[in-house]
């Protein structure tokens, strides 16, 4: 048995212990215990305010924890405060509502980190941005104010500028949730080219669709604790919680017309 | 009106334009860097530099200059420090636009969405890098129009400075009156001589609002 398991074993990417969260009193996150390991992608799913967002807001550090431990790579990054910025270098984040900086063009948008955060040429970092707008159809935009793209654009431009980090691990924080389908599917392509890549990625979403192709592993959140994990075809054909059944219930409009009493 | 009276002391204004001008730069530029400086300890909440600087500008907003320049010229003597004419002109003005420019900025900085800071945290830039490349240019943007109204009303209350001896446009108007009761001429002249340093600012002002409207520097296009 150890021999057999000996080559597989590995440091996860991620590890989180037993972490708690409140804000003003009440606990948003409940005891949580997760690893994500290399090239692993992880959906977080559940009903909104179950704490999905504030967990990836605790790995890296934009909310405080109250207790528990997180991990990136063995390196303790919970409570982190001097080279807190360091430690955001190896962790890529994309929010819903893209957070571009307005007052930079695309390139400019994606030049910041590389050239400021890591220090490098910007003569090499152009190469690469360039390279990186290309593989997501944004070469012609380059040159562009984020305020004259669509939101799939400007959604695509944030996901490239998480990823000219090279960080260890993608955090994506609803990242659909502003779009139209159109702008959704443009997206999501990127997602999942950055999944077969082997990006090691967390992903909150409510695309259900989406989280079964590109998930690994799904975990369901609901109250601030994993109510259920498991594999993405399991989980989405018959989920073991009643919890979960509850919320992947998918309904038609006339079972919905039929309920209500005219 | 006195055509001849007005060629004759002309000379006199623009000497003393030069001098409110000089004097309303240096307490100007003074201003910027302690509002900056207190606008950066209020908006991160630094403590105790917090309170001291939201004490420091209530009473800087809160009392005349002429008060505070009375206070520089007679008081401070009081307690051994001697400042010139012009040394009390430009720090008092740099206490009161101080205080001016410390709440121009905030509103700026205040105007910045929370989550932009968050995406340069995320990028892994230092507090620094994150102040000077995500915060600072976006909050000028929008700080600009208030920016330039308090310019513009600093350099208006330069006319205070006759009251410690400085030879300003006030004082040269005010000397003319005393001496030759032409009074129409003397203030002709002194509206004109503030006119004339005080639209081009205004017009600066609208033109770098203009320009940055959307926070882009450089890349402004008509949209």
């Amino acid at each position: 048995m150890a021999i057999k398991g000996a080559g597989r074993v590995k440091t996860p990417v991620l590890r989180i212990d037993n972490l708690v969260k409140s804000f003003d009193g009440s606990v948003v996150l409940n005891d949580i215990s997760l690893t994500i390991g290399e090239g692993e992608v992880v959906v977080i799913i559940g009903p909104s305010g179950c704490g999905k967002s504030t967990l990836l807001r605790c790995v890296n550090g934009l909310e405080p924890v109250d207790s528990g431990e997180i991990y990136l790579r063995d390196a303790r990054i919970d409570g982190q405060k001097k080279n807190l910025h360091l430690v955001r270098q190896k962790i890529g984040m994309v929010f819903q509502s893209y957070d571009l900086f307005p007052h930079m063009d695309v390139m400019d948008n994606l030049l910041l980190g590389p050239m400021r955060a890591l220090g490098r040429t910007k003569q090499d970092a152009t190469a690469e941005a360039e390279a990186a707008l290309k593989r997501v159809g944004l070469s012609d935009k380059a040159h562009a104010l984020p305020r004259q793209l669509s939101g799939g654009q400007k959604q695509r431009v944030a996901i490239v500028r998480a990823t000219l980090m090279h960080p260890d691990i993608l955090l994506l924080d609803e990242i659909t949730a502003a779009l139209d389908p159109e702008m959704v599917r443009e997206v999501l392509s990127v997602v999942l080219d950055l999944a077969k890549d082997g990006m090691t990625m967390a992903i909150v979403t409510h695309e259900m669709r989406f989280a079964e192709a590109v998930a690994d592993r799904i975990l369901f959140m609901d109250g601030g604790s994993i109510v259920e994990e498991g594999k993405p075809k399991a989980f989405f054909a018959s989920p073991e919680t009643a919890r979960a059944r509850k919320f992947l219930n998918t309904f038609t409009y006339e079972e919905l017309r039929e309920g209500i009493p005219t | 009106m006195d055509w001849g009276f007005i060629n004759r002391y002309t000379p006199m204004y623009v000497e003393a334009a030069g001098l409110t001008l000089r004097i309303a730069a240096a307490g100007i530029a003074l201003s910027f860097v302690i509002g900056a400086l207190c606008c950066l300890a209020r908006y991160f909440r630094v403590p105790v530099l917090r309170q001291i600087t939201g004490a420091y500008i209530q009473l800087a907003r809160n009392t005349p200059l002429l008060v505070q320049l009375f206070f520089l010229y007679f008081g401070l003597p009081k307690i051994g420090v001697r400042l010139s004419s012009e040394g009390c002109a430009v720090m008092g003005l740099a206490f009161l636009g101080g205080a001016y420019m410390a709440e121009a900025f905030r509103s700026g900085l205040d105007a910045v969405e929370k989550t932009q800071v968050e995406a340069g945290e995320c990028l892994g830039l230092t507090n620094a890098q994150n102040i000077r490349y995500v915060l600072f240019p976006q909050a000028l943007a929008t700080s600009i129009p208030a920016i330039c109204a308090n310019v513009i009303f600093l350099i208006k209350e330069t006319s205070v400075f006759s009251a410690v001896a400085l030879a300003d446009l006030m004082y040269v108007a005010k000397d003319l009156i005393g001496m030759y009761y032409k009074t129409d001429e003397a203030l002709l002249m002194l509206v004109i001589a503030y006119l004339t340093i005080l639209l081009p600012i205004s017009a600066l002002g609208s033109w770098l609002e203009r320009r940055l409207r959307y926070a882009g520097f450089g890349y402004q296009r008509s949209v």
